[in-house]
């Protein structure tokens, strides 16, 4: 079945540029992805510092963590080209280790994202009123609010989500998206893992269906240097307003 | 791993009866199906626009409710724009695109029945929601904070979003499978420059629905959070700002509004030559105008928003973009009159349609340009004069191009002809009426009355003109009425048209009506505009190819589906299972996958 496919779609298509057909939907579809995801960072940018309450990003982003979330996930951009190169040379062993690394890297992201929202939705403030160190903003006004006569010290629990407040609800549903975006890519190159093992599932000669996960991926990958950048960095530095 | 997945089902390989249409991927099948389900909406949507014109014939009426007036209007203009014309341009770019092009289906059949089958599944959940008991009710723009749970309790707006995010699918599916098609599927010699301009104008459509939709996918994604999550993106006392929305849905409202009319400019773009025996004057400058037009109209979209207070920089810098909009149409319809200018003239049927459109749509245009300027719109905002804007643009526009070419490809469509005594006796009725009805608003408009008011005192002295607006209207339905019969009985018993009645210039005329299977035995050679006008002519000189080749090679049809419907079934429960329980929509979901997957792993062609 997969032979007889693979022979027709060699001899079938003489297409006007030359291009498969598959191709080109993907670039357009990716495209049309970037505005999806302009739109949502539109959004974000235009409520940046618009919260009327905290937390606000320097409460709770920790730029270590999530620089390291970022390399894994470039790391796995280049696991995929890898595949991908492993494919074209015909080496189907080579192929399975770095799609599964792929997954592996992939997923490894989704669990940094995980264990951050969860971060963020239980984000503790611990405010030491005698010898109060590095306030933030928002910390600030609790310590004015909390740390009065006799008090030395605040410890409570002031959650980030969705409703919270205006960079929540922004934040969780650009990353959130994103992520989504991501945990499609993960169960498109498991199932491109798992075909391999079928005889004459995963061959050299029908190496576009890799091609256009690959594709997918690194669009995918690009998009969350933007976030990286424009969501976390601008965030967390000073000459950016927060 | 299809056979893994559902082993009972197998490939339907020669369907017959009624799993002929609803496993079939041949694009003359689906866009028949798409013209039919869409005219439906159109005379769904014609039954609110009469039930609103009956509530405002009279001051003071009682005849609905304004609960139900409110939700009348808003189910009126969504189904009209995404029900009906977006539809009905589908279905001409479905059916004619492959035709016109030389090719023999789209780059992917199972993805176009994909789009029709989503299309009626966002279909039947915005009609839906007249059942459950309460529609939509905030307007076709559905401006925030009105659509938030707090101040639009109930369903009415959950199946707003849900059926506009799975119209949004199934038109984006339908959007890339064109690109791809008219990019890579072109006919021998056929370049982008002799390419028939309805062609042209439905690929700088799709390009301008693939970047559109986005933004009202996230706008609506934001709106459903808000009202099912209790997010903040519209929530004023979280300090959010609902001219958010405004600025959302209009950068994608504009665009839109010219995904709503390219199509017709194309398509009288295709009817003027043919019937006045010219090529079209000015083809390069045509397409230019209406390139220029699709890149203008994401520069425009705060003209909606004159009245809300962005300040004089940005009201005047829209102000300047709208009007420059003029240019490029104006430039259109100088050249569809130069088209015109000495032809020896037809007036048939469609060729009414096609300078009713210009005549029409001009009018559209120029109040168009009057509420273009910010310090005029002040005064037009919000009233009538507006609804009548918008009427001439899109009914007198759109639609009117869109019946001019139901008539001209009818033929092609249905092998018959129809009667053309009825069809110019409708068309009076369609012109008269529509002007009847659409021409007094923009006095009423001016004057001041308020569009979406269920009703208004007689002292305000526009009660005569009301009632000569719902008379009009009675024009257009029975117009539409004899249209119906027309086509219907036509269909029937009408006269057996031959494959080129109208002695026509673009390639689908080359062919039988109805086009076989197959389309073309041989795929044409392209050398030329208007390529079949110039074979007829004998105007490619010596190595004119001779006309109807008879080489039968062996032809390779892409084989019927279920699976495209399968992942349509599964969106259709996912999305009323967004608005009432969410393990539904996991139910939808998981149907969604199994059909996604079988498709995936389906080859094109089965052995047979």
């Amino acid at each position: 079945m997969a032979e007889a496919t693979a022979s027709n779609h060699e001899s079938e298509h003489q297409t006007t540029t030359g291009l498969n057909h598959r191709k080109i939907l993907m670039w357009v579809f990716l495209g049309s992805d970037c505005m999806f995801f302009a739109t949502l960072i539109a959004t974000y940018l235009v409520y940046k510092g618009k919260s009327l309450s905290g937390p606000m990003p320097l409460d709770v982003f920790s730029i270590p963590v999530t620089t390291v979330s970022t390399f894994v996930l470039l790391m796995s951009s280049m696991s995929m080209v890898l595949a991908y190169a492993a494919l074209r040379k015909g080496s189907l062993k080579g192929y399975r280790t770095w799609i599964l690394s792929t997954v592996i890297l992939g997923s490894t992201f989704l669990g940094f994202q995980t264990f951050e929202f969860y971060e963020f939705a239980n984000h503790h403030v611990h405010i030491d009123c005698i010898n109060p160190v590095d306030l933030t903003d928002y910390e600030q006004g609790l310590f004015d609010k909390n740390c009065k006569d006799g008090v030395d010290h605040y410890d409570a629990q002031h959650g980030l989500t969705p409703k919270t407040n205006l960079f929540g609800t922004t934040f969780f549903v650009l990353t959130g998206l994103h992520g989504t975006h991501v945990t499609i890519g993960v169960i498109w190159l498991m199932s491109l893992f798992l075909y391999s093992f079928k005889k004459g599932g995963v061959t050299p000669e029908r190496h576009l269906d890799t091609d256009l996960a690959a594709l997918y991926w690194h669009f995918v990958d690009v998009v969350w240097i933007v976030i990286f950048a424009v969501v976390y960095l601008f965030g967390v530095f000073e000459g950016f307003p927060s | 791993m299809t056979t893994l997945l559902i082993p009972m089902i197998k490939r339907p390989l020669h369907p017959t009866g009624i799993w002929n249409w609803i496993t079939t991927i041949d694009h003359k099948k689906i866009g028949l199906l798409y013209g039919a389900t869409a005219f439906i909406n159109f005379l769904i949507g014609g039954i609110e626009a009469i039930l609103i014109r009956a509530q405002l014939s009279g001051s003071n009426a009682d005849i609905i409710t304004p609960e139900v007036y409110n939700q009348l209007f808003t189910m009126h203009g969504t189904t009209m724009i995404f029900l009906a014309i977006m539809p009905l341009s589908a279905a001409f770019f479905n059916y004619l695109i492959p035709l016109q092009i030389g090719a023999r289906d789209v780059a992917f059949p199972r993805l176009n029945a994909f789009s029709y089958w989503v299309f009626l599944a966002g279909t039947i959940i915005l009609h839906s929601s007249w059942l459950f008991g309460s529609a939509p009710n905030s307007g076709w723009f559905s401006y925030a904070p009105l659509t938030s749970v707090a101040y639009n309790p109930g369903h009415g707006m959950d199946f707003w979003i849900v059926g506009l995010q799975v119209l949004g699918i199934a038109s984006l599916a339908a959007s890339f499978n064109f690109i791809v098609t008219i990019i890579n599927m072109r006919a021998p010699g056929m370049t982008l420059m002799r390419m028939p301009l309805f062609t042209w104008m439905t690929f700088i459509t799709a390009i301008l629905l693939v970047l559109a939709f986005p933004v009202i996918t996230v706008a609506l994604i934001e709106l459903m959070f808000d009202r099912s999550f209790g997010t903040n993106f519209f929530f004023a006392p979280a300090g959010a700002d609902p001219v958010l929305w405004q600025h959302l849905f209009w950068v994608f409202g504009h665009p839109e509004v010219y995904i709503l009319i390219l199509p017709a400019m194309g398509i009288v773009s295709e009817i003027l030559p043919t019937f006045s025996k010219k090529p079209l004057f000015g083809y390069s400058t045509v397409i230019l105008a209406g390139a220029i037009i699709a890149f203008m109209g994401w520069l425009v979209w705060s003209h909606h928003m004159f009245t809300v207070g962005l300040g004089p920089i940005p009201n005047s810098v829209f102000t300047i973009t709208t009007m420059a909009i003029a240019i490029p149409t104006g430039i259109k319809i100088f050249n569809w009159i130069f088209t015109m200018w000495k032809g020896s003239i037809t007036f048939s049927t469609p060729m009414l349609y096609a300078i009713g459109f210009i005549v029409t749509f001009t009018i559209g245009g120029i109040s168009g340009v009057m509420h273009a300027m910010s310090s005029s719109d002040a005064q037009q905002q919000d009233t009538y004069f507006v609804v009548a804007h918008f009427h001439y643009v899109l009914f007198g526009g759109a639609m009117m191009g869109i019946f001019g070419g139901l008539y001209y490809w009818f033929p092609k469509f249905s092998g018959r002809m129809f009667s053309e005594k009825l069809g110019k006796v409708q068309f009076f009725l369609l012109f008269i009426g529509q002007n009847i009805t659409f021409f007094p608003m923009h006095f009423v408009g001016m004057d001041g009355m308020p569009r979406r008011i269920y009703t208004y005192s007689g002292e305000m002295g526009w009660t005569a003109l009301n009632a000569l607006e719902t008379s009009g209207s009675i024009l257009v339905v029975i117009s539409v009425l004899l249209f119906l019969h027309n086509i219907v009985k036509s269909w029937r018993s009408g006269e057996e048209a031959p494959g080129d009645p109208w002695d026509a210039r673009t390639l689908e005329w080359s062919i039988s009506s109805p086009p076989p299977e197959y389309n073309f035995e041989v795929i044409p050679e392209v050398h030329t505009v208007d390529e079949w006008w110039a074979r007829k002519r004998g105007l490619l000189g010596e190595q004119s190819p001779s006309v109807g080749s008879n080489e039968k090679g062996e032809i390779h049809l892409p084989q019927p589906s279920f699976w495209p419907l399968v992942s349509a079934i599964g969106i259709f429960i996912g999305g009323y299972g967004l608005i009432y329980s969410y393990p539904v929509a996991i139910v939808g979901l998981v149907i969604m996958m199994v059909g996604v997957y079988s498709w995936s792993f389906e080859p094109v062609n089965d052995p047979d």
